[in-house]
């Protein structure tokens, strides 16, 4: 789960962390209000889970609180990688010195966490990663000793030529590493801790990602959650035990496994189909779960047709053909469907299915195609739905 | 000869007395795996269709001699019971259980690496040798004892292109599902490795999705260190950046991970990549 720049400033704060004071705007009203209590200059920055936020035009300098105002109503309608924008941070500015990168990451390589420093602050670390590999400087964490005091000075020796001025800002890096485990994040990222012009070091801008492994046992971070447009229905497919992630195509896919999900989805787009969406059902295909799955994806409204690839393994394909025919039947769908089953039973499903209108297959390819010529013919006909 | 497990596998199931467990842990008997008993907690001394309970591992470990532990509890309790395991004695842990916390699995992970102990997992399907002993949740009906070796991240994508294998006419040696978390156990180099040295093993097919670097590395270590041949398939090459795609691990971020990334990457050195899962089944029949 990612955390908006504002809230992982929050959290930081809260740590310690010298952070940039801000505050967070949904009007251009109350952004002038808050650059007028700040006394300008301001930042005024978009709250979105994307980076790029500066190119897109989402982050801008203000000299008054009339600026202030005029960039938040502009910022505020923006879309950023189709992500509307709902919230401003407004954030006192701060002359600036010198930009520095400071990150605590999960390797999974070395499966342990990384601790990333680098003098090269303020850009995009991947790309500092590719030009001057050199530049960044690498700490991985025993996890189960944790961040050793000697290494936290190491890291920040490596930041700061000024030995003294190092040691009394040890303990970002100790704290950073602390906020990291204690709300098991997969990234805490300070970029760029910037040295004032007075000698200070500030967090300017803040990034957390959080584990999803790991919500249950954090209640009080998962009411952080901000879903983006379209999000509530991954979050109602989860709470279905499904995962579910709509897209643009028009033909919807029910499948058993994120793997073979994903798979699914690749074979539509190679024979010149476009997906609907992603939907994986977990390991179960009971009935259930197949009503559960038809009606998230259809409230979506793109499916033309609907594909269902289901290796049963184990699973009785049997009962989950009726249960497909069952629920279908139910909900009165009328869409055209192709319902391709392997495993325990599934010599039976043929007989199951031949009196309706599903279509039965017993490979993927061979589903597939069928699913995309049925949707040439929906198309040749001016079928409505 | 096959890899990790094979008739000599005495297993213990972790949590036999839940749905999954026991569900499994009667599936693995039928094929032939040495379940010798299981462990839930507070329950040892009962028995589950002949096959005495535990309450803890290291017992069953003293009285069965086990020497390998499958887990299907609950993902809030499956950090102990990985640890549980680990300070067992036992040489094997396959762990079913998805939603392990990370942190808590590099913490399991370092704690295995100075026990000598090897993790399979979590969040996947476990492990088979066809004709000898399964260790998982996989459905038995589609194998048959071959020649393929078998590493994948995936669960049911595993099962459709094993079936292409089979259809082939061909068999695997052993198939290891080894999990779709950012952090897991056994990786793909550790599994290359081994089936580059089991003499039954002909050919191997790595299985691999979006997210991380694992394929990459896996790429490189094949170039310098594997003989036998190799053939790849790569899920998600039309996932959409920035959404985790069912799996924890499974997910393109900053721009990194993606599939096109790791079939160039494959590409470059040498290893072909089928483009569609039935392709798996006609490269590897070419191969062996």
């Amino acid at each position: 789960m990612n955390l908006h720049e504002y809230q992982a400033k929050e959290l930081m704060k809260k740590y310690g962390l010298p952070v940039q004071e801000g505050r967070i705007a949904t009007t251009p009203e109350q952004a002038k209000k808050i650059a007028e209590d700040y006394m300008c200059p301001v930042m005024v920055k978009a709250q979105v889970h994307t980076g790029g936020r500066g190119k897109a035009g989402g982050v801008k300098y203000a000299k008054t609180p009339n600026e202030a105002e005029k960039h938040a109503s502009k910022i505020i309608n923006l879309k950023i990688k189709h992500l509307p924008v709902k919230k401003v941070l407004l954030a006192k500015a701060i002359d600036i010195e010198k930009e520095y990168y400071l990150a605590v990451i999960m390797d999974r390589d070395k499966k342990s966490p990384l601790i990333m420093a680098s003098r090269e602050g303020g850009m995009d670390i991947e790309e500092v990663a590719r030009e001057k590999p050199n530049a960044i400087n690498k700490l991985w964490v025993d996890p189960v000793y944790g961040l050793l005091p000697h290494q936290a000075k190491q890291v920040a020796f490596s930041l700061f030529d000024n030995k003294i001025f190092a040691l009394k800002n040890t303990k970002i890096v100790s704290t950073l590493y602390q906020l990291f485990i204690d709300c098991d994040a997969q990234i805490t990222e300070i970029n760029p801790l910037a040295l004032s012009t007075q000698g200070k070091l500030w967090v300017t801008d803040a990034k957390i990602v959080l584990d999803d492994n790991s919500l249950a046992r954090h209640p009080e971070l998962e009411g952080l959650r901000d879903p983006d447009p379209g999000e509530e229905k991954e979050l109602e497919a989860k709470d279905a035990g499904l995962s579910y992630i709509p897209l643009t195509g028009n033909i919807g896919c029910v499948v058993n496994g994120a793997g073979l999900a994903m798979a699914t989805m690749d074979l539509i787009k190679k024979y010149g189909g476009e997906p609907a969406n992603f939907l994986d059902t977990g390991g179960s295909s009971s009935p259930e779960k197949v009503e559960k799955a038809l009606s998230i994806l259809l409230s979506d409204k793109n499916a033309r047709v609907i594909l269902f690839n289901i290796f049963g393994g184990m699973t009785r394909c049997d009962d989950v053909a009726k249960g497909i025919l069952k629920t279908t039947r139910a909900m009165n769908l009328k869409l055209p469907i192709v319902v391709r089953l392997t495993g325990t039973n599934d010599k039976e499903v043929k007989n199951i299915l031949k009196d309706s209108p599903i279509d039965y297959v017993t490979s993927m390819r061979e589903g597939v195609i069928k699913t995309i010529e049925l949707l040439e013919e929906g198309r040749e006909k001016g079928e409505e739905r | 000869m096959s890899i990790i497990i094979d008739k000599n596998t005495r297993v213990c199931v972790q949590g036999i007395t839940g749905r999954e467990g026991s569900f499994h842990a009667a599936r693995m008997i039928e094929y032939g795996t040495k379940v010798l008993c299981g462990v839930t907690p507070a329950k040892g001394g009962t028995d589950l269709n002949g096959i005495p309970v535990y309450d803890t591992v290291r017992e069953a470990v003293e009285k069965e001699e086990v020497n390998t532990t499958i887990i299907f509890v609950p993902s809030k309790f499956a950090t102990d019971a990985l640890f549980e395991a680990g300070d067992s004695g036992v040489k094997l842990v396959v762990c079913i259980t998805e939603g392990v916390p990370v942190l808590d699995t590099a913490k399991v992970l370092k704690f295995y690496s100075e026990k000598d102990v090897l993790l399979v997992g979590p969040n996947c399907p476990g492990l088979i040798s066809p004709g000898k002993s399964k260790v998982g949740i996989l459905p038995s009906n589609i194998f048959k004892k071959g020649r393929i070796g078998v590493i994948s991240r995936s669960g049911t994508l595993t099962y459709e292109l094993v079936l292409h294998i089979t259809n082939q006419g061909l068999g695997e040696s052993t198939c290891i599902g080894i999990g779709g978390d950012p952090l897991i156990g056994l990786k793909f180099i550790d599994c290359l490795k081994m089936f580059e040295q089991d003499p039954e093993t002909e050919a191997i097919l790595l299985v691999g999705e979006i997210g991380g670097h694992d394929e990459e590395n896996a790429a490189d270590f094949i170039k310098d260190n594997i003989s036998k041949p190799v053939v790849s398939f790569i899920a998600g090459k039309t996932s959409p950046p920035g959404k985790r795609m069912g799996h924890a691990g499974a997910i393109i971020s900053g721009g990194s991970g993606t599939a096109k990334e790791k079939i160039e990457k494959f590409n470059s050195v040498g290893i072909k990549v089928a483009s569609e899962p039935e392709e798996v089944g006609e490269l590897l029949k070419g191969m062996v």
